[in-house]
């Protein structure tokens, strides 16, 4: 097994496999270990399998590279960071906080910034590469939700990657509160009003996570346990799961040549993809290093220890926590007692409630999706999001209700930036957050559906070539010219979906259909989703259409003799292949003969 | 400077050079016959009255002419030599155009005109003193004290690291970034706008000169781990994140995707 | 260095197998899609040049991987260094960030080098099959089922099956029992009556919060006589017993809720208060816990008396009851009753009213 896949990297004529003492060994330990394992079956099944090439699929792999640099940076930081509240006299090198009193947790990360050499350096590559590891699993699960690449047979992937998206936020919070400085005290003082505000349990609920009172002196070690044994392993048996799935599925890939339904085109895990994966796995490490040398983040010293009577002004959580911060600002003031007992909905709602719906409504989305659409077809090859106006409208309006919020989070910041007043920002934001995702949802489908009818016009009528021709007789007309190859099967990757038929109150022999309501509320929730959509020309209409172009575009060809032969050949109007230029690899290698 | 250079052909320029001329030589020889300056915040007789006229020239239409305030203004009674050396010093009196607050900008009147007015509004009623070089010298107080009494009674509004920050309907409280020991500590005993005052009963000299030591150590401190980012939080932190890292890993991801030529 | 001999000679011949490498096992079939050489494929200088510059990366990284080291030992943490626009920065630590960020990174970018212009940029292709199993997998799955139920006798043992599903679902509660004790409750006490109350109570001296109170008694702690509070003041204060209870509980708790803030405005400004006469003179005392999640708060506005929480801009009217004026803070402050004592100096009349901080189930109720 071994030998056949050096062939393919090496090929070598010189060293063969045969007399370099290396490959003799590699051969040798590959033999041992199969005949221990049985390796080489998945070996042998494996290292070829392809893998589509496009840059929007590495945002998974960022998050995954950046949560390895998150477990090397902070194995190392275990080794000098003290989860413990003891208060301790600071004796370091940092002179405006000598003779201060604080916790041991405060001190030792003091300690690791200030005493231990390149301990600064992984403390902020730790903060940083976290903070990229929210915001890398974000962007990848848009770029699977406005591919629709969670249909099936990917929804459970997606409940997985909802899960890791829930459990980073947990795995960011409990980090950003271990240093113990104002700021994150702060933020564990907000978590406890949190909780005192859930109804019934509550108070019971704080009591017990703090060890009684807040702040008490059990919360940094039970929030240590959490952070660096039960969430990342959680996380880590998850990945796995999530990878596996991917493995076993295979990636999905964009409409394209040569790209359909049922197959993968892309590149051999051996030796193409090994490389560009590894490599962009030094070049996550390498940038977080960079930025953790060079910029500073969470500078702890200037906030100070963390006394509960404290408070700076700015006082924010870590980006990806903003967002709730902001429905805690911009959340009217309802409380209200009943029976004597009181429901604080002013941080119920915007910390518990909003959430949960959130949270939920995203792991059931491709249930929803595919019920409402009613396609129960295998998918693998991805939507481009203008082909799914109605989702991609969803996807937006989510984002800008986020955005909203985090604005909300940060209103004393854009406040002081921008000269402008507290009160008027969040009433703005109050109004916008309820007004703008319905816009945004319109404007969005709308932009969807005006892509859709280009669309369907260049299959129909070619690419507008910009360049204006003057005919014998004197008349002008605009060049129009056949798609290349890749635009064609791009375009015309798109699915059409048939709304679903509207249900029978009663069929023919007068039997009342039970499920009449639900039929159609799945007619009209269809309807919804498909009925705008612009339908693809069929076959016959695009060869005719493109024919035609073609034929108007010869019009042109005297001209060519003037023009610089040798273009893209996947640029738009470009001229597609060279007289002889070899059509496929093999006509590459044929010719090369 | 622009007040003056638009009233120097003002009839009333030779009079008030002249005026200007013999508060200086009063200045000068005040200061040079006590070394004190705690008595030139006393003020001589002359420099109350060229304190007067630039009194009335500059601030009475909003304060009133004797300073007992108007619609426009607050009365200046009682608020003493170290509350107008704070406003006019830092430029945020005369008010430039009404607004939320008054704004720091680059003082209109030299150090001696302030000094007179200072020793004019002094002379009208008691009020908190321009501090002497004693009460300032922070030389030697412990910073980390310091650090503790800040963190408990400026933080909240200038922010741990002293950037300034937000308060009610475009209020604001200002970076400390660029203030000098004499701005904190009048600051702190006059309360100016919206600041509460925190009176040397209240907050000894000797903390206020920790909390000066604190705030001159945040002014000079480097930055120990790079880029300081305007120490203004996470939600800077967060969109440098955004725009810079995170568009730096993007570019890599489409480098690797395009094709090689 | 041999790797990089063999890719040089490799790259040539990446292509050269051709029809070979289509029918070899386990390679897959090239894409049927345009394809154009790259200038390493047709130019050999450019391959070589390609080479060079992955090589070139590599060895780069390895010097900067012993710039890492020799900085690690030559640098002082505490040195700082000017560099342009990062300003005065820690020399350890942004030497030590880029040594070894750009040695990382150098590996990355060599490699993705190698694999754009070196390794071969065909694509290839690879059937998918449908997730669901075959027909004679699903029997054979069905067939062991029902063998294993069967074998088992889990549809017949109809009381085992039921008592198996019982203790399952007990078998939790244990887990979850021994929880209770995350909290060791001192005995009589309850969460709700903790909450309610506070160190203040009638004649509890009020002294200013100056940080660290250890060690000091409530001998040496120094009082705030009303005089010393001009108009406009503010102070943050705690309970002259603070040091003594934080000594005694090694913990924050009583400081979290025993935090107030004193001002003083003209008595005449003051348009209500929580109770007749709470005030001394135009000295309110209110809590400094926001009744919204219960960030400590002290933006005092002096001249609105308006105090502002830095957190949620939750926003409470001083000279009105501290009621909320703005935000998302729903009950007001709650205000402590004050007065002086024989010496003269600011003493708390009553224990507060209502609890402070944040609000709470069984809040109404205490």
């Amino acid at each position: 097994m071994t030998t056949t896949v050096n062939t393919n990297s090496l090929g070598d004529a010189e060293t063969t496999p045969k007399d370099d003492p290396l490959e003799i060994a590699g051969g040798a330990t590959a033999k041992y270990v199969d005949q221990r394992l049985g390796s080489n079956r998945f070996l042998g099944r494996n290292l070829g399998k392809v893998f589509p090439d496009h840059w929007s699929f590495m945002l998974g792999e960022i998050a995954l590279y950046s949560f390895i640099v998150v477990l090397l940076t902070g194995t190392y930081l275990t080794l000098f960071y003290k989860p413990s509240m003891v208060e301790v006299l600071y004796d370091g090198s940092y002179v405006p906080l000598k003779g201060v009193m604080m916790s041991e947790a405060y001190a030792s990360t003091l300690d690791i910034s200030f005493e231990v050499r390149g301990g600064l350096l992984i403390r902020q590559m730790h903060h940083w590469s976290a903070l990229i590891f929210v915001a890398a699993i974000a962007v990848h699960m848009f770029r699977v939700f406005f591919t629709g690449a969670f249909r099936k047979p990917r929804e459970f992937n997606w409940i997985v990657g909802v899960a890791l998206t829930a459990l980073a936020l947990g795995a960011g919070f409990t980090g950003y509160s271990l240093p113990d400085d104002l700021l994150s005290g702060t933020g564990l003082q907000i978590i406890r009003g949190i909780l005192q505000s859930i109804p019934l349990v509550g108070t019971w609920a704080a009591f017990l996570v703090f060890g009684g009172e807040f702040p008490g002196t059990d919360i940094i070690s039970r929030l240590y346990a959490a952070h660096i044994l039960l969430i990342p392993g959680i996380i880590l048996a998850l990945i796995t799961v999530h990878l596996m799935m991917v493995w076993t599925q295979k990636h999905t890939q964009f409409p394209g040549p040569g790209r359909t339904n049922d197959n993968v085109v892309g590149y051999p895990l051996l030796p193409v993809y090994m490389a560009k994966a590894g490599g962009f796995f030094f070049i996550v490490f390498g940038i977080i290093a960079l930025i953790g040398g060079l910029v500073t983040v969470n500078p702890i010293w200037i906030f100070g220890p963390y006394t509960p009577d404290q408070v700076s002004a700015g006082t924010q959580p870590d980006w990806y926590i903003g967002w709730l911060d902001g429905a805690l600002r911009l959340m009217p003031n309802i409380e209200t007692v009943l029976f004597g007992f009181t429901i604080s909905w002013n941080v119920l709602v915007p910390s518990v409630i909003i959430p949960g719906i959130l949270f939920t409504g995203l792991a059931l989305y491709p249930f929803l999706e595919a019920w409402a659409t009613g396609d129960k077809r295998e998918h693998n090859l991805l939507d481009r999001p203008r082909n799914a106006p109605v989702r991609t409208g969803i996807g937006v309006m989510a984002i800008v209700f986020y955005g909203i919020l985090w604005i909300g989070g940060g209103n004393d910041i854009v406040a002081t930036t921008f000269n402008m007043s507290i009160n008027a920002i969040s009433w703005t934001l109050r109004v916008l957050l309820i007004v703008a995702p319905p816009l945004a949802f319109i404007i969005t489908k709308r932009i969807c559906l005006g892509l859709q009818r280009k669309d369907r016009d260049k299959l129909l009528h070619g690419y507008e070539s910009g360049r204006v021709l003057r005919l014998p007789h004197g008349e002008f007309i605009e060049v129009h010219q056949p798609l290349n190859y890749k635009e064609l099967a791009v375009i015309q990757g798109k699915e059409d979906i048939a709304v679903l038929p509207a249900p029978e109150k009663a069929d023919a022999d007068g039997v009342k259909n039970k499920l009449y309501p639900i039929h159609n509320l799945q007619h009209k929730l269809s309807s919804f989703f498909l009925r705008d959509n612009v339908q693809k020309p069929s076959k016959a209409e695009i060869e005719a259409g493109q024919a035609h172009v073609a034929h108007t575009s010869e019009l042109e060809a005297p001209l060519h003799d003037y023009e610089e032969l040798d273009q893209d050949p996947v640029g738009h109007g470009g001229v597609l292949h060279h007289p002889g230029m070899a059509m496929t690899n093999q006509e590459q290698i044929d010719q090369r003969h | 400077m622009k007040f003056l250079s638009a009233r120097r052909r003002n009839p009333l320029v030779a009079l008030f050079l002249l005026v200007a001329a013999l508060g200086m030589t009063g200045v000068g020889y005040s200061v040079i016959s006590s070394a004190k300056p705690a008595e030139a915040a006393m003020g001589s007789q002359t420099q109350v009255e060229d304190g007067k006229k630039l009194y009335l020239e500059g601030c009475s239409s909003c304060h009133g002419l004797d300073a007992q305030g108007t619609m426009n203004g607050p009365t200046l009674l009682g608020v003493g030599a170290a509350s107008v050396h704070f406003q006019v010093a830092t430029g945020r009196m005369p008010l430039a155009a009404p607004g939320a607050q008054a704004v720091a900008k680059d003082p209109i009147y030299d150090v001696e005109q302030i000094a007179a007015m200072s020793a004019y509004i002094a002379s009208l009623a008691p009020g908190p003193a321009i501090p002497t070089a004693e009460d300032l010298s922070y030389e030697g107080a412990d910073q980390a004290k310091g650090g503790e009494l800040f963190r408990i009674n400026c933080a909240q509004c200038h922010q741990a690291a002293g950037q300034g920050g937000a308060l009610t309907q475009g209020k604001y409280a200002p970076s400390l970034m660029e203030a000098t020991p004499q701005e904190i500590y009048e600051a702190m005993v006059t309360g100016p706008q919206s600041m509460p005052v925190f009176s040397n009963e209240t907050l000894p000299i000797e903390q206020k000169q920790e909390i000066t030591a604190y705030i001159m150590g945040l002014q000079e401190a480097p930055s120990p781990g790079g880029l300081s980012l305007g120490r203004l939080g996470p939600v800077v932190e967060g969109l440098f994140m955004w725009v810079a890292v995170f568009a730096a890993l993007i570019a890599a991801a489409v480098w690797i995707g395009i094709k090689a030529r | 260095m041999t790797e990089i001999d063999h890719t040089h000679e490799g790259h040539d011949d990446a292509h050269a197998p051709g029809s070979e490498v289509a029918t070899k096992v386990g390679y897959s079939p090239v894409a049927d899609i345009p394809h154009k050489p790259r200038v390493t494929d047709t130019d050999p200088k450019a391959a070589r040049r390609a080479e060079r510059q992955v090589a070139g990366m590599f060895t780069l990284s390895m010097i900067f991987v012993i710039a890492f080291v020799v900085a690690y030992v030559a640098i002082d943490k505490n040195a700082y260094v000017y560099i342009p626009v990062l300003g005065d920065v820690g020399a350890s630590n942004v030497v030590l960030g880029f040594t070894f960020g750009a040695a990382v990174f150098l590996i990355g970018a060599g490699a993705i080098q190698w694999a754009k212009k070196l390794m071969p940029d065909v694509e290839v292709v690879q059937q998918r099959h449908d997730m669901a199993s075959d027909k004679s997998d699903e029997e054979a799955a069905a067939a062991n089922y029902e063998r294993g139920k069967d074998e088992s006798g889990f549809a017949r043992y109809k009381i085992i099956r039921r008592s198996l599903l019982g203790a399952m679902a007990l078998f939790p509660i244990p887990i979850i029992v021994v929880l209770r004790d995350l909290w060791i409750t001192p005995p009589g006490e309850n969460p709700a009556e903790i909450l309610s109350t506070t160190p203040w109570e009638d004649g509890v001296m009020i002294i200013p919060d100056v940080g660290d109170q250890t060690g000091l008694s409530p001998e040496t702690s120094r009082g705030i006589r009303p005089e010393d509070l001009p108009v406009g003041g503010l102070v943050s204060a705690l309970p002259v017993d603070i040091g003594v209870i934080q000594e005694e509980e090694h913990n924050l708790n009583a400081r979290g809720k025993a935090s107030i803030i004193l001002v003083r405005m003209d008595p005449s400004e003051i348009r209500s208060q929580q109770g007749e006469g709470w005030d001394y003179n135009g000295i309110v005392a209110f809590s400094k816990i926001c009744t919204h999640v219960g960030c400590p708060i002290a933006l005092y506005e002096q001249r609105t008396h308006h105090l502002l929480c830095p957190c949620h801009q939750s926003t409470f009217d001083l000279a009105d009851s501290g009621d909320v004026v703005f935000g998302p803070a729903a009950r007001r402050m709650p205000q402590l009753p004050i007065g002086v004592n024989a010496e003269g100096y600011l003493v708390a009349k009553a224990p507060f009213a209502e609890p402070v901080g944040p609000s709470f189930w069984e809040r109404d109720r205490t």
